[in-house]
């Protein structure tokens, strides 16, 4: 038996508990429900900056839990995290404090609030260090459930309608992922992630080809709604529009990753042979998310929506780079995760911010904001030059990892994709154009700018953006060496 | 074994036969002293008492009862078990709600004890006979009590409802019998299969006319598409504790007669073991029938749900589609899916039990048994919104709620078995039930509610709440302990 870390368990299950103290206090002491769910999102931030200085790239599953759990199917509790999780750990980690923060506003019924968001947490947490296919499951469809009210109680004007969207598309995918965990269950007995892979090579399934076939589909279809892939995208929008700021943060943030993130950890390793056989629809899927996601992004008028859609847009990028396979394409796929994680979580902060002051978020109701909240202005002209991918800011290079690693495999698609650049530029300038140049809107000339709350929300991820614009390697060499062993397993 | 000797096993049934007679005394005598409803105390004693008989004759090897006319093996002890628990929470529902509590008691719960005894016995019975004067015992005990709240007129045509469908099925199957009887000449399980076993070939119609026949009867009982109209009107018109009783008493007692008469005459278990077969020349392909009649159930029962403003319609419409379920691990003639069964059963007893004791807080604070009912309940009363959406997320089946499990035990069974058009069915049925009980939970959480008022709950009632949530939440997470149970409850007598 390998040594155990339980370093993982701590992370994920420190939020519960601050759950639970929110759970025994009183609904009537707001500011202390505030306070007790920020301090219980802060030590899994503090362990996730340990577990990250303490990770070894080369060294493979690290900081494994392993204990026995249910023995009749032979289930285990197996967390552990390697370059694929810890990335999204990190970045759920760092994300959540950030959201509560940016919740602080919320006074209606914030008991329920604050303690769904902490079971929000532990569920995301427990998705991304799960290593055993029953307890991924459980963590995921476990995060349904507090995102399920926090968009109905807590959304905007049509929230019922989003909410119970959001929650059949979700579990319409995952019922298929239900399927097929049984089915490569009953072949191998087996629920362990890491040498599920072998195990499949090793058992009657592994020459089932029309059997792997279906298997892979309905795993697809389950996480590709989660991305949203088109076209299975429509609940994103809705949800996205109609979710308080931070859950919106929070669903574009790191729901959306748990796609793409199932797709590396399950799909790629259990059926790589399926994997090649699907690169073709995947990146044509991709292309359609990225070009279309942009496009529809140009026509909106509400600056969420907006930000919505470039989402579907820049989730394109990354299953284009995962379906390319090559080196830099899978490392670029893995970087805009992080990356687009941290840039579309300050758009959707920034539409909070403005959403607080104006109640609005007509980009045509504004105009010359720049004048009178500098501040405001200068940190969304990052977040908005991150997103269309200016160099030196960190979107940028992922999405120049993907294009150059996809065009030796699909040239013809990764140059039709690369349209989604310039419309992405066109979309996201227009709307810096009409939002904070030209003259200003007079409505709006007493507008406050950021206060300190906000601005704590936001430097740290422009900081990140920044950052890894500079120094991609930083985030690039925590995963690196997990991916090449991906791609050996997937094109060997 | 004899008959003196077959009464040391029959203990629970003699306790509650004990508690019948002091029910009636103490009713007779107007022993309801102080406030406190003696022949309730009476019967919930008795049947507390029979279940920890119960228990403690747990581990008797698997014999033969009352010179071969019942069986007592796991699969008795189990279904004894589940009806004894359903008993004793339902008696505990009644002495509390107020919907009854202007009737004659006595009556009450002398009716409810017999029906007890007769489910017992239809899922021990060996014999023809004995299985059909056990489901009459149950089924006329139903009948009063689903028309018990006489004054109100739905409860009369409740009553009636149920009187006619159930007589009238319960006449089919019973022809049905009379033809297995004709074609072997026995009425003892154990003598028909040796006559099937050794049966020339030739007899495939009149095996699945028997079938048929005897599919009308069980059909009627849990509620399975064709034979489920009775069930959302008698659910809605019977008082609630009675309809919380049918819907999971008499379900598994519906479930307990298929499997019983099913898999010990027209089936035989293979010898390589593990699951069963047809017996002798017979080539039907049963898990097919079944299986059709479980994806129409499943999907008649949900896409009814959906539209329904009524709970406890709502709830019947659900009970409807979880008999599909159910009945999904039945048509596999699988150990694995007898045993998911079993899981499923026990899960869904203290889940829809549950359910239906909001139910009756419901009736019982506002008079509203609608969806506006609950509308902001969260509002008013936040531990029993939050125990039904747990309630209701398990019948939807999402972790980590015991619901799931079930569906999962459900699910690797039906994909062992091979069955995927089925089990494709089955989650998509899945899907579709969110939409409805997450109604509930959106009228529960979204809406706002009419009156801040806060909802009094009974503290007898809140306690039975929590007793009946915790095990859905508990065995969502540490199921092995039942998973093992089931594996060891389903076990059927062999000869």
């Amino acid at each position: 038996m390998e040594h155990q870390s339980h370093l993982l368990t701590w992370i994920t299950f420190l939020p519960l508990l601050g759950m639970f103290v929110i759970l025994a206090t009183p609904g009537r002491a707001k500011e202390f429900i505030k306070q007790i769910a920020l301090i219980s999102t802060l030590p899994s931030l503090l362990l996730g900056i340990v577990m990250i200085s303490r990770y070894d790239p080369a060294g493979g599953m690290q900081y494994i839990a392993r204990h026995e759990w249910i023995r009749s199917f032979n289930i285990f509790y197996f967390m552990g995290a390697d370059g694929i999780s810890i990335p999204m750990i990190f970045l759920t980690v760092l994300l959540c404090p950030i959201c509560i923060l940016a919740s602080w506003g919320i006074n209606d019924r914030a008991k329920g609030y604050f303690a769904l968001f902490l079971l929000l947490e532990t569920g995301m947490l427990g998705v991304f260090c799960a290593l055993d296919f029953f307890l991924f499951y459980v963590f995921w469809e476990l995060m349904l459930l507090p995102m399920y009210f926090l968009i109905g109680i807590w959304g905007g004007p049509r929230r019922e309608y989003a909410a119970i969207k959001f929650f059949l598309y979700t579990l319409f995918g995952s019922v298929f992922l239900f399927i097929a965990m049984i089915v490569i269950y009953i072949y191998t007995s087996s629920f362990d992630l890491t040498k599920l892979g072998a195990e499949i090579a090793g058992t009657e399934l592994h020459t089932a080809v029309g059997l792997k076939w279906w298997l892979f589909l309905a795993m697809f279809v389950a996480f590709a709604i989660k991305i949203p892939a088109f076209p299975f995208h429509t609940w994103l929008p809705d949800a996205h529009v109609e979710a308080p700021t931070a859950i919106s943060v929070i669903l574009a943030g790191i729901l959306l990753k748990m796609g793409t993130y199932g797709i590396f950890r399950i799909s790629y390793p259990l059926f790589p042979d399926m994997a090649l056989a699907f690169a073709l629809p995947i990146a044509i899927i991709a292309f359609i998310n990225i070009v279309y996601g942009a496009l529809v992004a140009m026509a909106q008028t509400d600056l969420k929506k907006l930000v919505a859609y470039s989402s579907i847009s820049h989730m394109g990028y990354v299953m284009l780079g995962m379906a390319a396979m090559t080196p830099e394409a899978m490392n670029g796929a893995m970087l805009q995760m992080f990356n687009h994680g941290c840039i579309t979580a300050m758009l959707f902060l920034l539409v909070g911010v403005i959403y607080d002051r104006a109640h609005h978020r007509d980009i045509d109701g504004f105009g010359g904001l720049a004048k009178n909240v500098p501040v405001y202005a200068g940190i969304s002209c990052v977040a908005f030059f991150a997103a269309l991918g200016l160099p030196g800011l960190s979107g940028f290079i992922s999405e120049a990892l993907v294009f150059l690693g996809s065009f030796p495999v699909f040239p013809w698609i990764t140059v039709l994709s690369t349209s989604g650049i310039v419309i992405g530029a066109v979309y996201m300038l227009w709307t810096y154009q009409r939002m904070f140049l030209g003259p200003l809107n007079e409505k709006y000339a007493s507008l406050p700018d950021c206060n300190v709350r906000e601005q704590v929300t936001l430097y740290p991820l422009a900081f990140i953006v920044v950052l890894v614009g500079i120094f991609p390697h930083l985030v690039l060499n925590l995963f690196s060496p997990t991916m090449s062993n991906l791609i050996d397993l997937l094109v060997k | 074994m004899g008959n003196v000797e077959s009464l040391s096993y029959f203990v629970p049934e003699l306790i509650l036969t004990v508690a019948i007679l002091i029910v009636l005394f103490a009713d007779m005598f107007g022993m309801e002293r102080g406030g406190f409803d003696l022949p309730g105390g009476a019967a919930l004693l008795g049947s507390i008492l029979a279940l920890i008989s119960h228990v403690w004759l747990y581990s008797q090897p698997a014999t033969m009862l009352f010179e071969g006319m019942i069986a007592h093996d796991m699969f008795s002890a189990f279904f004894r078990g589940f009806f004894l628990l359903c008993t004793v929470v339902v008696t505990l529902m009644t002495m509390y709600s107020m919907e009854v509590i202007h009737l004659k008691k006595g009556e009450f719960y002398s009716i409810l004890l017999s029906i007890c005894i007769g489910m017992c016995l239809v899922a021990s019975a060996q014999n023809l006979i004995m299985i059909y004067l056990a489901l009459e015992l149950m089924s006329l005990g139903s009948y009063i009590l689903a028309g018990f709240s006489r004054r109100i007129g739905r409860s009369e045509e409740a009553s009636l409802k149920f009187v006619l469908y159930g007589g009238v099925s319960t006449g089919v199957m019973l022809f049905g019998l009379s033809l297995l009887y004709g074609l072997t000449g026995s009425t003892d399980f154990s003598a028909i299969q040796q006559v099937l076993i050794s049966s020339e070939k030739g007899i495939d119609l009149t095996a699945f006319t028997i079938f048929l026949l005897i599919l009308v009867g069980v059909g009627y009982k849990i509620a399975a598409v064709p034979f489920h109209f009775w069930a959302p009107d008698v659910y809605e018109g019977s008082p609630t504790p009675i309809t919380a009783f049918l819907s999971v008493a008499s379900k598994g007692t519906g479930f307990a007669l298929l499997i019983r008469l099913f898999y010990s005459t027209l089936l035989t278990r293979s010898p390589a073991g593990g699951f069963w077969v047809e017996v002798g020349d017979i080539d039907i392909d049963w898990t097919f029938h079944l299986a059709v009649i479980s994806a129409l159930t499943m999907t008649i029962g949900n896409l009814g749900a959906i539209s329904q403003n009524n709970l406890k319609r709502l709830l019947a419409y659900s009970g409807i589609a979880h008999a599909g379920y159910l009945l999904m691990g039945v048509c596999l003639l699988t150990d694995v899916g007898l045993q998911a069964v079993i899981f499923y059963l026990v899960v869904y007893l203290f889940t829809n039990l549950a359910a239906f004791l909001v139910v009756i807080i419901m009736v019982d604070t506002q008079d509203e048994e609608g969806m506006n009912g609950v509308r902001g309940l969260w509002a008013r009363t936040p531990i029993v919104a939050v125990a039904m959406t747990i309630c209701l997320f398990s019948l939807i089946g999402l972790p980590p709620t015991a619901g799931f499990v079930g569906k999962y035990y459900l699910f690797v069974a039906l994909l062992q078995g091979k069955l995927y058009w089925l089990a494709i069915v089955g989650v998509l049925n899945t899907v579709v039930s969110l939409y409805y009980y997450a109604r509930i939970v959106k009228a529960m959480f979204f809406e706002p509610t009419y009156t801040e008022e806060p909802i009094r709950v009974h503290p007898v009632y809140a306690g039975l709440l929590t007793a009946l949530v915790v095990p859905v939440l508990y065995f969502g997470i540490f199921w092995d302990s039942l998973a093992r149970y089931a594996r060891y409850c389903a076990s059927l007598i062999t000869y």
